[in-house]
């Protein structure tokens, strides 16, 4: 089974190039058939690979599959191999259990789509990458799989590309990734210059003997997959790309922006997971970050109109937790909390989604209100989501999070865990306040609309109560407390087992009334949060109003989404664009002109004036700029060089 | 009197080029305006022929009195050019038809720009490279200027040739003071010179100096790049294509030849000259870049860059950064000429249409060429798993494994900005609507058979560059 | 073995002198009378009609490159005259090849019409 890793990668690649090349000409049920055949071909595949995977003994479950050598030239030794362990296997299962949930959705959502060959022949493409990033036996594969998401992300964010904004979007995501690519390079050429090859095998069992722990070249190396994690993982500073991403279809918001690509720092960060337990500084950096970024962006999310964009920061805060949990050593809850995300968060986008659908495009929840009657489905479902992901015990949401805060308050990292609890409560308000604003209270709906309101087909209904099934039920599989009940601990564990100190003492680690007590009291903080909101949003809606109006300054920075991108376009875009045509361009806008007014921009004015005149077009002095180029190498040699 | 032995195995696929352009030649004064059609069957014959010459193998040898390599590397080079040349031709055949400009005589100069370009990667003797670099040079002169009715077309021609008869002066003042100092042209003779004997130091730097600037010149390194925007714009489409592969591969190969052979026993950190051209190429071409809003100045701007990420293998001057430019530049090869064809397409009839606005649309009209476009687009920008990126990544090692960390930074750096510029096409093609109605663009055969070789390296050299790194890592084998 | 060229040295030193010396002592010994019709360029002794950075046809230089090209050509076929009985076989085949080149060109640049006049 284990060879068959390759055709659980290579399957949606097949439908992609199928749809891509001929989608146009083929009949519309051909396009899904092809499209869900392979994904689905490639679940089953994944599942029986998985169970494999399970039948193994304990402490030998890995399966290297090389399939060919890749790059083979001196000292640099790739070859294409596909690695099933316990971490990729459970990465394996969501991507492919839950993107073919949500091809099975695209296929009534995308139903009136002109061109939906097309974007199912992008969705095959998106999986295929993601597989090869989790599966990928080296990090320059999982390098291909992380560009190919990126590549993907874009296409399917600008899906839409009729509307600037969802074009913006797409190169927003294209660029701000790469930048995150940028680290990501850097640190795979440094792992190269230390451990002479790219194979993680290869790495991390030469770990200890090559790297210092705690010393400059782990904690560079860490750093620089760090920056590449935050791009793809939306954490600070690298985050704004996401909430822009909600321009693509709701099932991409789901898939990519959800589910399975934004998660892919976290995977990172756990099949590194030994670099980073080597570096202490990292740690405490990764930590900072994901819990900063967990209430920076659940505060964004209290007072955001728009439904997806509810969502997008609230995931954005969710991985921020994860994260957290990576940084305080926790992989194992990091990843738990990975797969119950995916299911429940899956979930509420596809339940906005299928909302947006009912009301025919309408994304702002202060248009909508009342739809509880019009789509049940859609509503129960929405809500057991919003349950687990403000963690009320039993739905899935509560145990994972809970383990991620149990673990950074035993790690000592206290006020971490603080400011955690706090957003914990924070994400319950802003998810009620999303819920009711939806589903309760009086109609807001446009009488146009109101008339065209339905609960969604069944095509789409099904895959949201199979996701909300999995997110009642997906927490049960670590159960805190019971020794031994922690299943997805005992199967995980192995892989964190080397050198990690922290994972292994998890479960023995602190005491049953502690580990009660913090539950209760996360409980209890969820369960404010929600009283709050229903206060605010259902009880008393004019209280809301009155403390917006009493913090109006707050509110207004807040729903701005603090300037952040306002800060990014002065501070980075605007510079960068402004030089560049400043130096190079012949034409001078003479707006741009009147725009510089400080010292910087007229040294740039200066240097363009310089350049221009050199790239003048004139023969003579593009001779004179080589013999001055001359006589400067020329000079410095003779006088300056030895 | 010893008579030179005439090694023709040596220089039978130069011999068999130049047989063909002469053919070529004829066919240009002596067929009538309908034969013409054959025009570049016939220089396509002659790729053929000479491409069989080329790869059949050879004992590692040095002929002519020392002054002709006949080794692996040359190999590699000569199969390179030709498959350049082969792609150029396929690209040109609708091409010049539009235009009126299918002569024998524009394929006769494709074809001995090629020989020139072949006698300067085996040439292992400052004379004979010069001699090469001047039958390309002459040749490619006149090919900038071939479209004579377009002012630009003119304009390109003049300032390449004067520009280039000044840096050709450069050239050979900086061959005459390595001379002067060694008392030999040929490389080996310098190299023992350099290594034994006790050459004036100062003059030989100079000399070195001198012949960097003039190499620098044709491969367009920065600072000495001004002249390409204007002559890659003004020259005909597929002109520009051939100029920006080939020759820069044959200047490049004279460098590695010229450095790692024969200055590289010189007492001066000469890869420092290269750190920092290299780093200025990268930079400068990619910031220009930016900004342009014309798609063929734009590419040329490209190009220019991509030189410079050439360059970085070449300061690694290490094996593995060798082997490296010479992958990168056959990678280049495919991606760029298959560009330029898609290019050539949009532009129309008399060049009208090279604004990247005139991208728009694209995805609807040719959805096909659009993807071809895509996939070489992305290549060039080198995202992975298309050949580019194997290119770039391979290139990046080497100069990591010679420690040039801060050459690293600034190529990846520069890698990232790059993307974006490339994007701009994607944009173009699949997310603007087409704001004018035009008639459909058709693709040529040539066209169709020049994109899928070059979509087939792209792939190839992509997913499984195996066989092609042992080449590039053989092709050192003889030095 | 340099010295050998001492007398081709003093000759042409000589030669060089005698030529500088008359134009140097002309002027320095010489009446200077200038006028206007003397300080005209001559030109068979009429007056000038055209100014004398006058255009030529491009066809003059065509010509003259061609020449140049073939007149080169007469060049090396003297010194292998000269040893014609020793290169044998081989150099003749050579040089038969290098005209054959040139002989190409020839073609062309006839067929072409460089050689026509109008």
């Amino acid at each position: 089974m284990g060879g068959m890793l390759w055709l659980i990668v290579l399957l949606p690649l097949m439908g992609a190039a199928v749809n891509g090349f001929f989608g146009k000409n083929l009949p519309k049920p051909a396009v899904y058939a092809v499209a869900l055949g392979s994904t689905g071909l490639s679940f089953a595949l994944a599942v029986l690979a998985f169970m494999e995977l399970v039948a193994m003994p304990a402490d030998a479950r890995v399966v290297n599959n090389v399939i060919y050598d890749w790059i083979t030239a001196g000292d640099l030794n790739v070859a294409v191999n596909f690695l099933l362990d316990p971490l990729s296997g459970l990465w394996m299962l969501v991507v492919t259990g839950v993107g073919f949930l949500i091809h099975v959705y695209s296929v009534g959502y995308m139903s009136h789509d002109r061109t939906f060959w097309k974007f199912f022949s992008y969705l095959n493409l998106f999986m295929f990458s993601m597989l090869m990033l989790v599966l990928g036996g080296n990090f320059l594969l999982m390098f291909i799989g992380w560009e190919g998401v990126g590549l993907c992300s874009y296409l399917l964010i600008g899906y839409d590309y009729h509307r600037t904004a969802a074009a913006v979007a797409g190169k927003k995501a294209f660029v701000m990734n790469r930048i995150g690519d940028f680290g990501f390079i850097l640190a795979i050429m440094l792992i190269f210059v230390v451990f002479g090859t790219l194979d993680y095998h290869g790495v991390f069992s030469q770990a200890h003997e090559k790297l210092v722990a705690g010393g400059t070249v782990v904690t560079a190396i860490t750093l620089l997959l760090f920056l590449g994690a935050t791009g793809k993982s939306a954490q600070i500073p690298l985050y704004t790309w996401l909430p822009d991403a909600m321009e693509g279809p709701t099932p991409v918001s789901a898939l990519i922006h959800a589910a399975t690509m934004v998660t892919a720092g976290v995977y990172m960060l756990c099949r590194t997971s030994i670099l980073f337990n080597m570096a202490p500084f990292t740690m405490t950096v990764v930590a900072v970050i994901g819990c900063a970024t967990a209430v920076f962006a659940a505060t964004i999310g209290l007072f955001q109109k728009d439904i997806k964009r509810v969502l997008a920061y609230s995931t954005v805060s969710q991985l921020g937790y994860m994260f957290m949990a990576c940084g305080v050593g926790a992989y194992v809850a990091a990843a738990f909390h990975v797969m119950t995300h995916a299911f429940f968060k899956a979930c509420l986008f596809l339940g906005s989604g299928s909302v947006i659908h009912s009301m025919g495009g309408e994304q702002n929840m202060e248009k909508m209100g009342a739809l509880k009657k019009h789509m049940p489905q859609t509503y129960w479902t929405f809500l057991i989501s919003t349950l687990a992901i403000a963690g009320i015990f039993p739905f899935a949401g509560f145990f994972s999070k809970d383990e991620i805060l149990a673990e950074t308050f035993g790690s000592g990292h206290t006020a971490l865990w603080v400011i955690a609890t706090v957003a914990a409560g924070v994400t319950a308000f802003y998810m009620f306040r999303a819920v009711f604003l939806t589903f309760h209270g009086k109609s807001r709906v446009d009488h146009e609309v109101e008339h065209h309101l339905h609960e969604s087909p069944y095509v789409m209904t099904l895959p949201l109560i199979i996701l909300a099934f999995l997110a009642t039920v997906g927490g049960f599989l670590g159960i805190p407390i019971i020794e031994g009940a922690n299943v997805l601990h005992n199967f995980l564990g192995p892989v964190f087992a080397q050198g990690a100190e922290h994972a292994a003492e998890h479960g023995g680690g602190h005491s049953l009334e502690l580990e009660l007590g913090l539950m209760g009291l996360s409980l209890g903080v969820a369960i404010t949060g929600i009283a709050l909101a229903y206060y605010f949003f259902l009880k008393n809606p004019a209280a809301a109003e009155r403390m917006q109006k009493s913090y109006q300054g707050i509110h207004t920075l807040v729903f701005n989404k603090y300037y952040i991108d306002e800060l990014y376009d002065w501070l980075f875009t605007r510079p960068i664009v402004r030089a560049s045509r400043e130096i190079l361009h012949k034409i001078v806008d003479v707006q741009i002109i009147d725009g510089l007014v400080n010292g910087v921009a007229s040294f740039f004015m200066g240097l363009s004036s310089v350049a221009r005149r050199l790239q003048s077009g004139l023969i003579r002095d593009y001779a004179l700029t080589m013999a001055v180029a001359f006589v400067l190498l020329a000079g410095f040699y003779l006088w300056g060089g030895r | 009197m010893v008579l030179p032995i005439v090694d023709f195995g040596a220089v039978a696929p130069e011999l068999a080029l130049t047989v063909f352009a002469c053919l070529l030649l004829f066919a240009g004064v002596f067929l009538k305006e309908n034969g013409r059609a054959v025009n570049p069957w016939l220089a396509l014959a002659g790729v053929l022929v000479a491409s069989a010459y080329a790869a059949c193998p050879a004992e590692p040898h040095v002929s002519f009195s020392g002054m002709y390599a006949a080794d692996r590397f040359t190999q590699f080079f000569k199969l390179m050019f030709l498959l350049g040349t082969g792609l150029t031709i396929l690209i040109s055949a609708k091409y010049s038809d539009d235009e009126r400009i299918n002569h024998g005589e524009y394929y006769a100069l494709l074809l001995f720009a090629t020989v020139g370009m072949m006698i300067m990667a085996a040439g292992s003797d400052m004379i004979v490279i010069f001699l090469g670099l001047e039958l390309l040079s002459i040749s490619l002169y006149a090919l900038a200027g071939y479209t004579r009715m377009r002012a630009e077309s003119n304009e390109a021609a003049l300032k390449y040739f004067l520009l280039g008869g000044f840096a050709a002066g450069f050239l050979l003042y900086g061959m005459a003071l390595i001379y002067g100092s060694t008392g030999h042209t040929g490389l080996f003779g310098i190299a023992k010179a350099v290594s034994h004997g006790s050459p004036n130091y100062t003059l030989l730097t100079i000399g070195s100096i001198l012949l960097l600037v003039g190499l620098g010149f044709k491969v367009a390194a920065v600072p000495f790049h001004q002249w390409t925007p204007d002559v890659y714009q003004g020259s005909p489409v597929p002109v520009t294509a051939f100029m920006s592969a080939g020759p820069k591969a044959a200047v490049l190969a004279v460098m590695i030849r010229v450095f790692e052979q024969s200055v590289a026993f010189m007492n001066v950190d000469w890869t420092a000259w290269i750190t920092v051209l290299a780093v200025m190429t990268m930079t400068v071409g990619n910031i220009a870049a930016l900004v342009q809003t014309d798609a063929k100045r734009m590419l040329a701007f490209s190009s220019i860059s991509h030189a410079g990420y050439a360059m970085v293998g070449l300061a690694a001057a290490n094996k593995g950064g060798i082997s490296a430019v010479l992958l990168y530049m056959l990678v280049y090869t495919f991606m760029n000429i298959g560009a330029f064809g898609i290019l050539a397409l949009v532009a129309r009839k008399g060049e009208q249409r090279t604004r990247m606005a005139d991208f728009t649309g694209f995805a609807y009209t040719n959805p096909g060429l659009a993807v071809v476009m895509t996939i070489l687009v992305f290549s060039l920008a080198g995202i992975p798993p298309m050949a580019g990126f194997i290119a770039k990544f391979y290139i990046f090692m080497s100069a990591v494994e010679a420690g040039q960390y801060f050459l690293v930074f600034a190529a990846v750096v520069n890698s990232a900005i790059g993307i974006y510029y490339y994007l701009r096409f994607t944009v173009y093609m699949y997310m603007k609507d087409p704001a004018e109605q035009l008639p459909p663009l058709k693709a040529s055969v040539g066209l169709l058979l020049a994109l899928v070789i070059s979509l087939y390296g792209v792939l190839r050299l992509g997913v499984a560059p195996g066989p092609y790194l042992e080449m590039a890592a053989k092709a050192l084998l003889s030095f | 073995m340099l010295n050998q060229y001492v007398p081709v040295f003093v000759m042409t030193l000589a030669a060089c002198g005698t030529a500088v010396a008359m134009i140097v002592l002309t002027s320095l010994i010489g009446p200077k009378k200038e006028f206007d019709d003397k300080m005209e360029p001559f030109e068979c002794g009429v007056s000038p009609v055209a100014d004398p950075k006058a255009r030529f046809s491009v066809r003059f230089y065509i010509i003259a490159m061609l020449f140049i090209l073939f007149d080169i050509e007469a060049v090396f076929l003297f010194p292998w005259a000269v040893v014609f009985r020793e290169l044998g076989m081989f150099g003749f085949v050579e040089m038969m090849v290098f005209l054959g080149v040139l002989g190409v060109g020839l073609v062309y640049v006839w067929k072409k019409g460089a050689l026509e006049w109008e």
